[in-house]
């Protein structure tokens, strides 16, 4: 097919008696910014290295722009790997770590020591050409990991938790940056990740992976405002159901519906919703967490369950805040902010 | 029960704690006690016998009666440096301990790389016990095992003859031989270790820029086990240059410093001094060239 990068079909692992990857298909597009995301054990970073080729399925076949390279091995295949802990080879400098890939294709070394320079440069490290990597903090390192494999332009560029090691505000500046080199350098990024925000901020589209398979492929949009099963709800932001009794008494309904905190406004008991697509419901605060610019508050709802409502901080306070612990609200919210999950049980 | 002195703080103290106490307040006589027996051992026996060794180099003997003759002279280097056997044999040594570190080098790599890297985790352990354990049994028997493999008729030569070859016999080859067998499980064992800590990620690093397995042994795997390959060197190198039983056992005629040495102590003890410097010199040579590729610090 023209204009996938990626295509994995029917694709099944199984280390021993344990089952890593159960049948999963997939199409990355060229260009694309793809992330797929999952908690540790999901299959997530087999399938990644099934693309790499550091694995063989067990079932299943890997296309690259359109070639299949199941039985191929990694070094035949246009793809290269950001790994988790980097990789970097310790006895090389940094311009030898990036510009490993191009002396083993044989290309000229001065024109490999330019490319290399340039790679560096692309990621901010002019300058560190001659250092070995263990004199490189952990952000220089993965910058150096990143110029590594692109300096090579690969097809692909898988990514294996990359910001993982860094620390929050490393990790936020690098998702920026990352997504500016890949727009740059317009090549078909794959990242594996368990954090939902970094997902939701970076890529294109996501692919959410529970127990080897795929729950859901969507934008980030799509994802999170319209999860297909109750595991992508829950994962992917803060898991707000109204189940069974609940949600019949509330919505009307017994379907489970998921509602996204930051969609409900907290009122008083007294107030009511004048607009005519909202739906309301009555509780009791349980629990008010005060998070700096936001606060959320945990209500037992008297219809049955406990819903989340994230509140901007616009003009209360801490102490304001406080007083709202085992009061009695309102919650309102949208019908449409209510989404029906298809596969609750 | 009676009732004994207690100190302030309420607690018995016998001469134990007391002296426990002391060692507490006084780093510096707690670690002159932990270094006196050894220091002594070092300075006086270790160092002291090769002063002592060195300073007999410059004695000579008298030709009749063989008594050592305490008087200062330089002869001995002198002979050592111009007789063509003394060269012969100090070079044939050298090459004989390089040819075993050679060997041992080939054959302990890819064993060590099956044992670290390929075989099953748990049947690791069992892989490194089996290849110590010939260092458990007599040095004598096992050369004089391969005195029998080496002999004639023996089972090297049946092992050959199908291939219309017959074993080495006894002499050089058999003497590199045996000493590979002898002195492997010390190369083995820092190579293992070295492979078994060489993170995978490494490897499959190297295979995702696109080297193959040949480029990335030369590339990866090489450099980052090389110090421990010079670690193991030290050991297959001197213990190789130092040893005279085994060439005695199956060298046929071959001679090597350690023999020439054995042969001097009764008759000339200047000489056999002389020539027992020579493996010590080069020995403090090869440790100054290993000390360059990092691997003392990896010890």
């Amino acid at each position: 097919m023209e204009g996938s990068a990626v295509r994995l079909q029917g694709l099944r692992k199984t280390f021993g008696e344990t089952t890593a990857v159960d049948g999963v298909d997939l199409d990355v597009r060229d260009g694309e910014f793809f992330s797929m995301l999952g908690p540790s054990g999901s299959g997530k970073t087999t399938v990644l290295r099934l693309i790499a080729g550091f694995e063989t399925p067990t079932e299943g076949r890997v296309a690259l722009a359109g070639r299949d390279v199941t039985e191929r091995a990694p070094f035949v295949r246009d793809v290269h790997t950001v790994f988790q802990d980097y990789a970097l080879f310790p006895h090389m400098t940094v311009e030898q770590n990036v510009a490993y890939g191009l002396a083993v294709r044989k290309v000229p070394k001065a024109e490999r020591l330019v490319r290399a320079r340039k790679a560096l440069a692309e990621v901010d490290l002019e300058g560190f050409g001659r250092r070995r990597p263990d004199r490189l903090s952990g952000g220089q390192r993965q910058r150096v990991a990143l110029a590594r494999a692109l300096v090579g332009r690969p097809r692909v560029l898988l990514l294996d938790e990359p910001l993982g090691a860094l620390d929050l505000k490393l990790r936020e500046q690098m998702q920026v940056e990352l997504k500016a080199l890949q727009r740059e350098v317009g090549i078909t990024f794959v990242l594996v990740t368990h954090d939902q925000e970094e997902a939701l901020t970076m890529s294109d589209r996501i692919a959410v992976f529970r127990q080897g398979r795929i729950e859901q492929v969507g934008t980030p949009a799509e994802i999170y405002e319209r999860p297909a099963t109750a595991f992508v709800a829950s994962f992917v932001g803060t898991s707000n159901l109204l189940q069974g009794d609940a949600a019949r008494r509330i919505l009307g309904t017994p379907e489970t519906h998921s509602v996204r905190p930051e969609k409900i406004r907290v009122l008083k008991e007294s107030a009511t919703a004048d607009e005519p697509e909202t739906a309301t419901a009555t509780g009791t605060v349980a629990e008010v967490v005060y998070a700096g610019g936001s606060t959320r508050f945990l209500v037992d709802l008297d219809a049955g369950g406990r819903l989340t409502a994230l509140q901007q901080n616009l003009d209360t306070s801490a102490e304001d805040v406080a007083a709202y612990r085992g009061s009695r609200v309102r919650l309102a919210w949208r019908r449409r902010h209510a989404v029906p999950i298809p596969d609750a049980r | 029960m009676t009732v004994t002195a207690q100190p302030a703080g309420g607690r018995p103290e016998g001469a134990l704690r007391r002296l426990a106490g002391l060692l507490h307040r006084r780093p510096r006589l707690r670690l002159t006690l932990l270094l006196a027996a050894p220091l002594l051992w070092l300075t006086v026996l270790y160092l002291g016998s090769l002063a002592a060794l060195f300073v007999s180099a410059f004695w000579t003997t008298d030709s009749f009666t063989s008594q050592v003759v305490r008087v200062w002279s330089a002869d001995n280097f002198h002979e050592l440096f111009t007789t063509p056997v003394y060269r012969q044999v100090a070079l044939r040594s050298v090459g004989v301990a390089l040819a075993v570190t050679a060997l041992c080098v080939v054959i302990a790599f890819p064993l060590a790389f099956y044992t670290a890297r390929i075989a099953p985790p748990r049947r690791r352990p069992f892989l490194v016990v089996g290849i110590l354990t010939p260092l458990w049994a007599s040095y004598l028997v096992k050369v004089y095992a391969w005195r029998l493999i080496l002999s004639q008729g023996g089972l090297a030569d049946w092992l050959l003859r199908p291939l219309g070859l017959s074993g080495p016999g006894f002499g050089l080859t058999a003497a590199v031989l045996t000493l590979t067998y002898l002195w492997l499980p010390y190369m083995v064992l820092p190579v293992h270790t070295a492979l078994e800590r060489l993170p995978a990620a490494l490897l499959d690093a190297s295979a995702d820029l696109g080297a193959g397995a040949w480029r990335t042994f030369r590339s990866v795997v090489v450099p980052l086990v090389l110090p421990s390959v010079a670690a193991g060197s030290v050991f297959t190198f001197s213990l190789s240059l130092g040893d005279y039983i085994t060439v005695q056992i199956v060298g046929g005629k071959t001679q090597l410093i350690g023999n020439l040495v054995y042969s001097d102590i009764e008759l000339n003890l200047p000489m056999a001094a002389a020539l027992g410097t020579v493996p010590v010199v080069v020995i403090v040579l090869y440790l100054l060239a290993v000390r360059r590729t990092g691997a003392l610090s990896s010890l």
